[in-house]
């Protein structure tokens, strides 16, 4: 045997350590993982509340919800939810194929996140999310913000909307 | 405002919107308020460099017998190399996934020191047998994981958003299926071992249908992004199945189609069935329809049958693997198989250790069956964390896709994680004759120039996929944003009279 070589046992201890070494890395690599899908929850509930992912329009004062003017809630005309009715409040109405859509249209011919409904200073504006098949209020196409007036139709896809006092 | 609130209509699928929270749920965090995901990644790069370093050292120490301060200099130097990535991360992609890096570098490393490790059994045998001695596959490597981190840098710096590729899907469309068509080129193409796969310049050569791949998941996902609603709306039923219409559908098959023809006729079976999977994962992430992937399954079962009675080198394959150890096939047709599983049980659980069993027994061991030579010397335990190491990574790319905001940044993290999955499962079950044998590498560790490089690009969009995806939005609202002061200024303020 050649001297230099290295005994047996020096040699598995080497081959021991080195998979504990390897298998370090993999468990190593698994905590920041870990870390990094469920996070550490103590500090993030120290540094309050996470910002919000979009900006959402800054809420209008409560005096319009009080005006005798001032629609109360969104009624579906026409298409498959007609009937359906959606109390309006002071915040924002999403509509669209989108599942976290305030209104979620089961219609084709609406796009994920199609268009919403702001209000502003006592009035409610349709606003259209770059769909595809575009929104219309009465009969022309809604390419900015546009006020709704009571008891106008606001059609998405093959569904109709109005808003009713 | 008394009324209670009316149940909205039920979610159309909750439980894929319930994994898509889970998964994204956590705070998006702005500019200067990053998580220390880069000091992690350092962390870990620090550790992947001492895996390396000691993979080295176990190797030495059983080779020569003694250790060198040479051991620690490569290590270094090895660790210097992957550091320039980390830098590039840095300052291109600074809230991006902070394991993928130090996990490929792991990987690579392994991947380094076993082919330096056969390289020594080769030099041995030819001191032994008074022939000259083999060129170094190591360092010819290694100036290849050079090559692959410029490629990752650059990558990185110039794909700012990815969104950006997706305008560029035809031209990437053409580019792929060129890039695939070059090795038949005659002066640039040769021919290595019966495929005609590669192109030589100089002492390199370069499997195109590496970098192919990639370049076509772009014009794949570019296109499925573009033609997404006409693609779901407008569909025949077609025996229970939706179909969209033949024109719509066109320009994908008939680059599927090409690429797939192009490949089986290179005989290059493993590309061809990356591509498959490929495209039919795509299809289906895009179209959210499960009877792609039985339509692909079928599809693929058919093409399997077709493949082995028109091809010759398929049935050799199939043979090999179904009767490995029958009659003569150990030492004709399925030699290099069977070796490689001797080479596997030699390993046992926890392996001959580093440079002290004998993968140099089997052919080619350090491109397709350098898992056969990591698993005699690292044992099942070493191949365990290996492939450990690949579903983390896989893990990782989806984790991106799900995080993503844009439909083409989650089908090419998606397209690219799958991908490497389906490229691990096939080469890894093949040496392990589960499947027949394919001729693929092993992401990051086998030997071979356009994998390495691929795959640096492919880990390069990954990250860019999750830096974007985690970084608070420039306002990237799909439509323009409401300003409820621009709007009472301009002049529709009028209908409020009537």
């Amino acid at each position: 045997m050649d001297p230099t070589e290295p005994s047996e046992l020096v040699l598995l201890i080497v081959k021991i350590g080195f998979l504990a070494l390897l298998w370090g890395f993999v468990l190593v690599a698994v905590r920041a993982v870990r870390l990094d899908m469920f996070g550490p929850t103590k500090r993030q509930q120290r540094r309050g509340p996470p910002p919000m992912a979009r900006p959402t329009p800054p809420s209008p004062p409560p005096q319009p919800v009080h005006k005798p003017r001032s629609p109360s809630k969104l009624v579906v005309t026409k298409g498959h939810l007609a009937g359906t009715t959606i109390p309006l409040g002071s915040s924002p109405v999403t509509i669209g194929r989108a599942q976290d859509s305030t209104l979620v249209l089961e219609d084709d011919f609406a796009s994920g996140r199609h268009a919403r409904l702001v209000p502003h200073d006592g009035q409610w504006f349709v606003e259209d999310l770059g769909s595809t098949n575009g929104t219309y209020l009465n009969r022309t196409k809604v390419t900015s913000p546009m006020p709704v007036p009571l008891g106008a139709p606001v059609r998405i896809g093959k569904t109709v909307l109005e808003l009713h006092r | 405002m008394t009324r209670p609130p009316i149940p909205l209509p039920p979610l159309r699928r909750p439980r894929s919107a319930d994994l898509t929270a889970t998964f994204a749920g956590l705070p998006l965090p702005r500019g200067n308020d990053l998580p220390p995901y880069r000091r992690r990644e350092l962390a870990l790069l620090v550790y992947a460099g001492v895996v390396a370093t000691s993979a080295l050292a176990a190797l030495t120490l059983a080779d020569v017998g003694q250790l060198s301060l040479e051991v620690l200099t490569i290590g270094m130097g090895f660790f210097c190399l992957w550091a320039l990535a980390h830098l590039a991360v840095r300052r291109f992609a600074p809230a991006a996934d902070p394991v993928l890096l130090p996990l490929v570098v792991t990987l690579n490393g392994l991947g380094l020191v076993m082919i330096y490790r056969l390289d020594l059994a080769k030099s041995e045998a030819a001191k032994r047998a008074g022939t000259h001695i083999p060129p170094s596959a190591a360092q010819v490597q290694l100036v290849w994981t050079l090559l692959a981190v410029i490629v990752f840098v650059l990558v990185l710096a110039v794909v700012r958003d990815l969104r950006s590729l997706a305008r560029y899907a035809y031209t990437a469309g053409l580019v792929g299926i060129v890039g695939l068509l070059l090795p038949i080129v005659p002066g640039i193409g040769t021919s290595i071992n019966g495929a005609r796969l590669w192109l030589r310049i100089g002492p390199f050569s370069f499997q195109p249908s590496e970098v192919s791949k990639i370049i076509i998941l772009v014009f794949f996902a570019g296109y499925l992004v573009n033609k997404r609603d006409v693609l779901s709306l407008a569909s025949r039923s077609v025996l229970g199945m939706k179909l969209p219409r033949a024109r719509d559908l066109g320009p994908l098959l008939v680059a599927w189609l090409a690429s797939l023809g192009i490949l089986v006729v290179q005989n290059d079976l493993g590309s061809s069935l990356l591509f498959f999977g490929m495209f039919m994962v795509v299809l289906y992430v895009a179209t959210e329809r499960a009877s792609w992937i039985i339509f692909g399954l079928l599809l693929f079962m058919i093409g399997a049958v077709i493949g082995y009675h028109l091809f010759g080198h398929v049935q050799v394959r199939v043979n090999g693997w179904l009767h490995a150890f029958d009659g003569d096939n150990p030492s004709n047709q399925s030699y290099q198989l069977v070796q490689g599983l001797y080479g596997f049980a030699a390993g046992g659980i926890t392996g001959t250790g580093l440079g002290q069993g004998h993968p140099q027994k089997v052919p080619f061991a350090n491109t397709d069956f350098i898992m056969a030579s990591l698993g005699e010397e690292l044992g099942l335990t070493g191949v365990m964390a290996i492939l450990t190491m690949y579903a983390l990574i896989v893990l990782r790319g989806m984790r991106a896709a799900l995080g993503a905001k844009d439909a083409f940044g989650k089908l090419i993290a998606t397209g690219l994680s799958f991908t490497l999955a389906l490229q691990v499962f096939v080469q890894v079950g093949g040496v392990m004759r589960l499947i027949p044998l394919t001729g693929l590498t092993l992401p990051f560790v086998s030997y071979g120039g356009s994998s390495i490089v691929a795959n640096a690009a492919i880990i390069a969009l990954l990250l860019r996929v999750s830096d974007s995806a985690r970084r608070a939005p420039e306002p990237v609202l799909d439509a323009p944003l409401f300003d409820p002061g621009a709007v009472s200024e301009s002049p529709t303020q009028v209908v409020k009279t009537t």
